[in-house]
Formats: C-alpha cells, sequence, structure tokens
C-alpha cells in the first residue's frame, strides 16, 4: 500500500517535470504544444547516450539533458514556434502534430527503435524500508528533485521581477510591451525552461516511463491530462492533477489491470465536463 | 426571395468539371485494373475525409478524435460480419447508425468548452473506445484483431475478389451516393445555417438559428458517415484491428482535409488522393520513415498557410468551371 503510493507520488512527480512546461506554454501563453513530449525525448536520449556510450557520471546527465533540450526548444522557438502565437489552435495542434512525426522519425532513423536506457549510479539502486513499505532509492530522488524543481519554479514565478514580467505579459502582451517588459525575450526564456524541463524530465523518467521512439506520442495525452484537468492558472493546479493522476494510474494498474488506461480517459472526460476550465479554474476567462 | 432561390440553386447545381471527375474515377478502375486494391483505400480515406470536413469545413468543430466513429463503424461491421450477418449493405447500415448513435450521444460532450476543450474531449473519447476495444478482446480480438471476417456478396450477386475489383466499385458506389448526399446537405438551407453558425455563432443566433441543435446534428450525421468509412474498410479487408482508432488515424485524416481544403467537399477527396500516393510513393523509398515527410508536410502547410493554399485551389477551380460553363 505505502509502495504504490510512493510509487504513485514519483510517477506523478516526474509528470509534473515533464508536463510543467506545457503548463505554461499552454496555459498561460495559450499555444497548444502537441510536440512538448519531442523535448522529453530529447532530453532522454541525450542522457542515455552521454551516460551509457560515453560513461558520463548519471548526475552530469541530468543538467546535459535539461540544457539540451532547452537549446533545442529555444530554436525551434525563435524560428518557428512564435509565427504561430496568433494562429488558430488548429494550425498549432497541426504544427506541432507535423514536429512530433518528425521528431520520432528521425530518431527512429538515427538511433533505432530499440529502448534506450541510462545508466543509474549503485547508490541509486536498491529499495529502504520505510512507513512499512519497501520504497526504491531512485524513486525517493525523484520524488526529492521534482520537489525541489516545484519550489524552485512556484518562487521564481511569484516573488521575482521575472516572474511579475511573465505574467504581466501573458495577461497582456501590449500593455507590458508598452511598460517596458521585453515580451519576445521573456516568452523566449520561459519556453527554454519549460522544453529543459521536459528534457530533466526525461532523462529521469527514462528509467521507469521507458524511453523509445514511440515517447512523445505515448505520453503526449498524459501531458495533456495533466494539464488541461489542473487548470490554465497556474503550476500548483498542474501539480495536483499531475500527483492524483501518477497515483490513480498506478493504483489502478495494480488493483484493477483489466481495465487499464480507461479509467484516467474517463476521468479526464468527465472534469473537462463539469470544469472546462481545470480543476483550480481563475473565474471570468 | 427569388434570389434567395435562385442563389441557392445556383450553388447547387452540378458543375461539368464535377462529373469530370467522377467519371475518372470510375474510369480509373478499367484503365488501372492491377492498382484497384490502392483506388479503394483512397475511396474510403475520401470518405473519412468527407465526414470530417462536414464538422471542420461546414461547422468549425475541430476534432483530434475523429477516429473513434471510424473504429466504431468498423468493428460493428465487422462483428456482424463474424457473426453470420454478412451482407454488406446491412453492415452499412448497422455501422453508420451506430456511429451516428455515439455521435450523437457524445456530441453534447464535444459541443461546449473552447477548441482546446474540444481537441482534448475528442482525443479522449477516441483513446477511451481504444482500451474499451483493447480491454473487451473476447469480443474484438484485442491487439490481434478481429479475424474471421465472412463478408457476402454485394446485393447477392457480386462476391468480392482477391483483386479489389468488387471492392472498388462498391466503395466508390458508396462514396458517391453519401457525396451526394452531403452535397445536398450542405447547399440546403439547414447547410447554409451551419456556414452562419461557423461564420458568427453569436450574430446566427440573434436571427434564430438554432445553433447547439444545428451543430449537434451536423456531429452525428458526420460520425455516421466516418462509421460507414470505417465499415468499408472492414468489409473489403475482412480484417479489423486496434489500429483504426489509433491517434495516427485521426492525425492523418485530418491532414488529408489540409491538404485538399475544408470547406468545398472535394478537400478530402482531393487530399485523399494526394496523400494516398505521396504515402504510397515515400513508403517505397522510405519504408519505415514515411511518416517523417508527413510530418514535413504539416508544418509547411501551415507555415505557408492551407487557408491561402485551399483558396488559391479553389479560385483556379472556380475559373475553370466557369470558362466550362459558358
Amino acid at each position: 500500500m505505502v509502495t504504490i503510493l510512493f510509487d504513485g507520488v514519483a510517477y506523478g512527480m516526474l509528470l509534473f517535470v515533464l508536463a510543467c512546461g506545457l503548463s505554461v506554454t499552454l496555459g498561460l501563453m495559450n499555444f497548444v504544444n502537441l510536440a512538448h513530449g519531442s523535448f522529453a525525448m530529447a532530453g532522454g536520449y541525450v542522457a542515455a547516450t552521454l551516460s551509457t556510450r560515453l560513461g558520463w557520471s548519471f548526475f552530469w546527465c541530468l543538467p546535459a539533458a535539461f540544457l539540451a533540450a532547452a537549446v533545442i526548444g529555444v530554436a525551434l522557438e525563435r524560428l518557428l514556434y512564435r509565427r504561430l502565437y496568433r494562429r488558430s489552435h488548429l494550425d498549432q495542434v497541426l504544427f506541432t502534430i507535423g514536429i512530433t512525426f518528425m521528431a520520432v522519425s528521425a530518431v527512429e532513423w538515427s538511433i533505432g527503435p530499440q529502448q534506450q536506457s541510462v545508466a543509474i549510479p549503485a547508490m541509486l539502486k536498491g529499495r529502504v524500508e520505510l512507513f512499512g513499505g519497501s520504497i526504491g532509492v531512485y524513486r525517493l530522488f525523484i520524488i526529492a528533485i521534482c520537489a525541489a524543481v516545484m519550489l524552485a519554479l512556484q518562487a521564481v514565478l511569484t516573488y521575482t521581477r521575472f516572474g511579475s514580467q511573465l505574467r504581466a505579459a501573458v495577461d497582456d502582451a501590449r500593455v507590458a510591451r508598452g511598460l517596458g517588459v521585453n515580451v519576445d525575450l521573456v516568452f523566449a526564456l520561459t519556453f527554454a525552461v519549460g522544453s529543459g524541463l521536459a528534457g530533466l524530465g526525461g532523462a529521469l523518467g527514462a528509467e521507469i516511463l521507458g524511453m523509445d521512439p514511440g515517447f512523445p506520442v505515448k505520453f503526449m495525452i498524459y501531458f495533456l491530462i495533466v494539464v488541461t484537468v489542473g487548470g490554465t492558472s497556474g503550476l500548483i493546479g498542474a501539480f495536483l492533477a499531475a500527483l492524483l493522476l501518477g497515483i490513480a494510474d498506478v493504483a489502478g494498474k495494480y488493483y484493477i489491470p483489466e481495465v487499464g488506461a480507461f479509467i484516467i480517459y474517463a476521468v479526464m472526460v468527465a472534469v473537462l465536463i463539469l470544469r472546462p476550465n481545470g480543476l483550480l479554474a481563475r473565474g471570468g476567462r | 426571395m427569388t434570389g434567395f432561390a435562385t442563389s441557392i440553386g445556383d450553388r447547387a447545381r452540378w458543375r461539368w468539371l464535377e462529373l469530370v471527375f467522377w467519371l475518372a474515377a470510375l474510369a480509373c478502375a478499367f484503365l488501372f485494373p492491377s492498382r484497384l486494391l490502392l483506388f479503394n483505400e483512397i475511396a474510403i480515406l475520401a470518405l473519412f475525409a468527407l465526414s470530417l470536413d462536414l464538422i471542420l469545413g461546414y461547422a468549425g468543430i475541430v476534432s483530434l478524435g475523429h477516429a473513434a466513429f471510424y473504429g466504431l463503424g468498423a468493428y460493428t461491421a465487422g462483428l456482424l460480419a463474424k457473426h453470420g450477418f454478412g451482407d454488406p449493405l446491412l453492415g452499412l447500415a448497422a455501422a453508420g447508425s451506430v456511429a451516428a448513435l455515439v455521435g450523437l450521444a457524445t456530441s453534447f460532450l464535444v459541443l461546449r468548452g473552447s477548441d482546446l476543450t474540444k481537441l482534448m474531449v475528442t482525443l479522449g473519447i477516441a483513446l477511451m473506445l481504444f482500451e474499451l476495444a483493447n480491454r473487451l478482446d473476447w469480443l474484438t480480438g484485442g491487439a490481434d484483431g478481429l479475424q474471421g471476417v465472412a463478408m457476402g456478396p454485394v446485393l447477392g450477386q457480386f462476391e468480392f475478389d482477391l483483386w479489389g475489383r468488387t471492392a472498388f466499385f462498391y466503395s466508390l458506389s458508396v462514396l458517391f451516393v453519401l457525396f451526394y448526399l452531403a452535397r445536398r446537405l450542405v447547399n440546403s438551407p439547414f447547410g447554409l445555417s451551419l456556414r452562419a453558425v461557423k461564420g458568427n455563432a453569436l450574430r446566427a443566433q440573434a436571427v434564430g438559428t438554432p445553433n447547439a441543435a444545428r451543430l449537434v446534428a451536423i456531429y452525428a450525421v458526420a460520425a455516421g458517415y466516418a462509421g460507414v468509412a470505417g465499415a468499408l474498410t472492414a468489409q473489403t479487408t475482412q480484417f479489423v484491428s486496434l489500429e483504426v482508432f489509433d491517434f495516427h488515424r485521426s492525425a492523418d485524416v485530418l491532414l488529408v482535409l489540409v491538404i485538399g481544403g475544408a470547406g468545398y467537399l472535394y478537400g478530402g477527396l482531393f487530399g485523399a488522393i494526394v496523400f494516398r500516393f505521396m504515402q504510397d510513393w515515400l513508403a517505397a523509398i522510405t519504408p519505415q520513415y514515411w511518416q517523417f515527410w508527413v510530418g514535413l508536410m504539416l508544418v509547411t502547410l501551415v507555415l505557408v498557410g492551407h487557408e491561402r493554399l485551399s483558396r488559391g485551389i479553389l479560385r483556379a477551380v472556380a475559373s475553370a468551371t466557369g470558362r466550362f460553363k459558358r
């Protein structure tokens, strides 16, 4: 029971780190980025390659994965995505599906369709006894990192100048520009951090979620669930949604395996119908 | 009033070029008898895209899960045939009705909220059906697919053959009949009111259009069309796999419609032809990676602007037909 709960929390935390970038672009910047999983895949592959082929330490692979995904993200944003901010959702969906298909095929072509694994150091393997359950050390590690990321993000958004600039740019880009906020820069930085976190999540999650070329499509729906169920008002909603999803998914697969992923989709549709703006919706809008 | 009536009549009149198009489609069967299986697939894909065009092009409803109805139709027809009701037309009718009913039932979930909510809910429904078909393996065969689909002859006369002759003529006839009906539908006052709702929902409501009822109706009709397309696939290939509910299928049909252009019915048909030939050609060059080129195509289409593209094609077609009319 404790084990399942812990696994669920770790899984949910992982989903949060993977999806929080999307929650910012989709929720705050109102851009439907179905290619978000591709950034996570990029991070996962970078970590896998560095750790197994070049023998880098796992702890160096994580920042490398973050950086790689952030660089790819910002390049794409500057070159392509920014042209689409004002386009219809349909255009954005078509465009980002296209990017996803390309990323999937490109990885399959250049690296191959087999599953990738990240070499995890010995000190993170094994299990410990805690609260009467046996818990993987690696899962504890994930929970710690993800919690730190979550707190840092929330602090940046709420207390720093950059955070208030971002919120201003999102609320009304024109007025923010008029007040001297460099909106383009703010969006680009936000996009970079979001993609980077996806990359970090991909690197962390390669062991648990599995990393193969199908990753962006397979997990796209999970990210979208986190964001839409969590609502667009901020990170707390996405965090709660991710935790809920993680625990529900792990517990569901353990207790009632024959129902499988069905429950999650049903819950998502139900939440969207009852609360179209998410669990913690901000009024108005 | 007469002016209005003639303007509807004008829209609804069959143009020269359209007849040429359909005759050319028929002629293909005799000119290239070895490619009939491919043509059959094109006809089915065209029908599927036509159904998406009805909601996207005419009513402005975005969907990322149109495969839900396609899959429902395919499984309905497949299961009927497996359990002894092998008459193809019966299967089509059943598949279309089941899909339309589910479309009607889910339309109330879909037709609320923003575009984003619509995308998510349609996607969610398709995924739920995928999971359902996966789990109910005693009924659907699960991941192995539905086997033992035994079709009877079409109209009691024409047996399905190995070369897809019957299949192609059957699919093309169904496509033509349903296309004809769709054409009638979108040029009727009902179709015009749909365009009004798409153009400006608030104003349409103000002149007395029952917006919600219109959208529900067209969503159910489109679902039925997609169901028939799925049924055609099940019947002509005599096999149904889980892949009918796949996300790729919903994305592909969107691409087909975007290639052809939405909102003038022929878009789905042209798109299907271009898409399928392109797929065939690319798959011959790079067997596994043709998806890359599909993605590239989507990206370029959006960047160039598909509305601009399709409007250009429309204008070309219009001027061509105009020349023919004189």
